[in-house]
């Protein structure tokens, strides 16, 4: 039996419409999707993340091939033609793959590159899998890596500096279209964390009310209160609007929730007064036909990203470097993952039984004056016949096959007990 | 004298436009203040070649092509700088020195010479009736490079797509404001300039005032346009857009309109 596989499929807002990401996004939450790919046998680890920029699956198999069909399957059947899925994924493997979700979790993939909602979302999809219990060994290792990986880009790189995030977009754009938003009001759609973090800097910038709609009316005014806003029901959005200027949309809604209709007729009463429209829900919340109207400026998610491109120089810099570091945790990972394998941990063991016993001795030979060579042979061979006694056990307890616990578990123990990671890496660095 | 002082302030507004034009493109701000305090001492020396010419002339110098234009020319500059005094409006300094440079550049090829005024024109409403008409199309001109750049900003925020001048344009917001004020200050003027006009006329032809030449044709149709987007605006609130294309093409007619009393004047 060979090592698994660690496979990655997706969809990001770089190759992929918002519409065929609106069809996949898995807007129900994950634990059914999770559950479903419980009925995979070949699958296993696996865990989901779908953020309104992208969906992700990352899984660990035997046949990569033939388990990522099936798992496409299993997914988006019936939403999106198969056609249109080979059209736009992306598949990594292995190192790729480990490359891949560090760049993800240290937002370099990320539409607005350095933003930190990402990680969030990402911790958000872990806790899921761990909780359904899907990710195991390479899984955990694997993401709590790149949330470190995460972590060590941000302090490392300037790259999350320049404030960047979707509410940023949206603050420029408001500030082209009404010049100062001291004074204007905002409203949110459905009370998620981004409507909540774009809400959060337009009143840094000055803005003078907030309106929260929601489903649920509790959560809400929950939110409400946190901007000292009022809450209404989203029967009354359209009659609310007579006096807002900002509109943020980030509900989970399936369908539609305003039209161009409501808009217009709105528009009169408002006295043309300008509306600016950011719809963040994939799926989109609002009508598309509502740009049309004069003095409506409706954004989407995609349409933000212009605006993003616009400072994206003085952070490709940051960026750069940022890459570097994905690239040396890649590799870390990869050996930690090689390390996973019986015989290189068996060969690991060895060496570093071997080189303690090897400082032992050149520690203890010089102290015991007037010693033949013969005396100091056999004080060697004791030592080392000690390292391999006490380390028959642990060798036996590697290679042999043991009912309950698994290989790759076992392996794990070893390593931990004897520290062989952070010995490796010593030995390794002074190695260099 | 004062053609040497219109050479100077000639000058003085082709540096200052140079200046405009590379804040335009480098948009640092030391460069702009530079640029204002040259293209204040353009409009000052333009002040003073105009009195002048007031002085050797004898009469108020907007009678023949060249005064007319060149007092268009230092009514734009002046109510630009007027305004920047008030609002800030992102580089429209630079369309507005370009306009007046374009101005002075017309009125360096007219004739400059000073012809006698013909006896009805001897009166205190020429200019009464001249400056306000021309300082009144000065308002126009400046709502209608609001206008303008307006249009610009809000096609590329509509199409989501962010060229040269997205950054460099102010707020939608700014721009349209801009275009209310210089319209609720020219429309005004422009009534009061052709009221001028009118009595004027009553003065010098008695019972028959009204004489239907293409100059007054067009300054009525200007007026209507201005009066009917003044009144859209302050009761179906028409804004933006639509308020911004109406602005360019009753500019359009204050050009024609000018065009005719030139022409006559030639």
């Amino acid at each position: 039996m060979g090592q698994d596989s660690i496979v990655l499929l997706g969809v990001n807002h770089k190759k992929t419409p918002l519409e065929i990401r609106e069809k996949m996004a898995l807007s129900g939450g994950y634990e059914e999707p999770l559950q479903k790919l419980r009925e995979l046998k070949g699958l296993k680890e696996y865990y989901l993340l779908s953020t309104c920029n992208r969906v992700e699956i990352l899984f660990t198999c035997q046949e990569p091939e033939q388990m990522r069909r099936e798992v496409l399957d299993l997914l988006f059947a019936g939403k999106v033609s198969r056609e249109e899925v080979a059209g736009c994924i992306y598949v990594y493997e292995n190192q790729e793959a480990v490359h891949h979700i560090f760049m993800v979790s240290s937002s370099l993939d990320s539409m607005i590159v350095g933003e930190s909602q990402i990680l969030g979302q990402l911790k958000e999809a872990f806790r899921h899998a761990s909780q359904q219990n899907t990710a195991g060994l390479i899984l955990n290792k694997l993401l709590h890596k790149s949330f470190s990986v995460a972590k060590r880009v941000r302090t490392e790189t300037r790259i999350g500096a320049s404030a960047v995030s979707i509410s940023y977009a949206a603050v420029e754009l408001g500030r082209k279209i009404f010049g100062d938003l001291h004074g204007k009001c905002v409203m949110l759609i459905g009370a998620g964390e981004m409507a909540e973090l774009a809400a959060e800097h337009l009143v840094g910038q000055g803005i003078q009310e907030v309106v929260v709609a929601n489903r649920t009316l509790e959560r809400a005014m929950k939110l409400a209160a946190r901007f000292q806003g009022r809450a209404v029901g989203l029967d009354e959005i359209v009659e609310q609007l007579l006096d807002v200027d900002i509109l943020i949309s980030s509900t989970g809604a399936q369908g539609l929730v305003l039209f161009k209709k409501d808009i217009s007729q709105l528009m009169r009463r408002r006295r043309n007064k300008p509306l600016f429209f950011i719809d963040i829900a994939v799926p989109r919340d609002l009508d598309p036909e509502i740009n049309t109207l004069e003095n409506v400026y409706l954004y989407d998610i995609d349409d933000l990203q212009s605006v993003v491109e616009m400072n994206r120089e003085q952070r490709e810099k940051e960026a750069v470097k940022a890459q570097r570091i994905v690239e040396e945790e890649t590799l870390k990972f990869q050996r930690w993952l090689e390390g996973m394998e019986v015989t290189p941990t068996i060969v690991d063991l060895r060496a570093v039984a071997e080189s303690i016993c090897q400082a032992e001795l050149a520690k203890t030979l010089p102290r015991l004056n007037g010693i033949s060579s013969k005396e100091r042979k056999s004080i060697e061979r004791m030592a080392s016949s000690i390292v391999a006694k006490m380390l028959y056990h642990p060798m036996r307890y590697l290679k042999t096959d043991h009912a309950c616990i698994a290989q790759s578990e076992r392996i794990m123990q070893v390593r931990t007990l004897f520290q062989l990671n952070e010995l490796n890496e010593h030995y390794k660095q002074t190695g260099d | 004298m004062s053609y040497l002082l219109f050479q100077a302030s000639f000058t003085v507004y082709c540096i200052a436009t140079v200046m405009y034009i590379i804040f335009f493109f480098s948009q640092k701000n030391q460069i702009r203040r530079v640029a204002r305090i040259i293209f204040i001492v353009a409009g000052s020396l333009h002040t003073v070649n105009i009195l002048f010419r007031y002085l050797e002339a004898g009469h108020t110098p907007i009678t023949s092509v060249h005064e007319t234009i060149s007092f268009f020319a230092w009514s734009i500059a002046w109510c630009h700088l007027s305004f920047r005094w008030r609002y800030t409006v992102k580089n429209s300094g630079t369309f507005a020195v370009l306009i007046v440079l374009l101005l002075m550049l017309t009125a360096s090829v007219a004739s400059r010479e000073i012809v006698p005024l013909p006896p009805e024109m001897r009166s205190w409403w020429l200019p009464l009736h001249a400056s306000v008409s021309i300082i009144a199309a000065a308002f126009l001109t400046l709502a209608a490079i609001g206008g303008s750049m307006y249009l610009v900003q809000e096609r590329e925020l509509k199409q989501k797509r962010f060229g040269f001048f997205f950054s460099r344009f102010p707020s939608l917001d700014t721009l349209d404001k801009l275009n209310q004020h210089c319209i609720s200050i020219g429309f005004p003027l422009m009534t009061v300039g052709m009221l001028f006009g009118y009595l004027w006329a009553h003065q010098i032809w008695g019972g028959r005032p009204w004489q239907w030449n293409p100059k007054i044709v067009s300054a009525i149709i200007t007026w209507l346009l201005y009066a009917g987007l003044m009144h859209q605006r302050f009761t179906l609130g028409w804004r933006g857009r639509r308020a911004a294309w109406i602005t360019v093409v009753a500019f359009c007619a204050v050009l024609l309109t000018f065009w005719f009393v030139i022409k006559r004047g030639a």
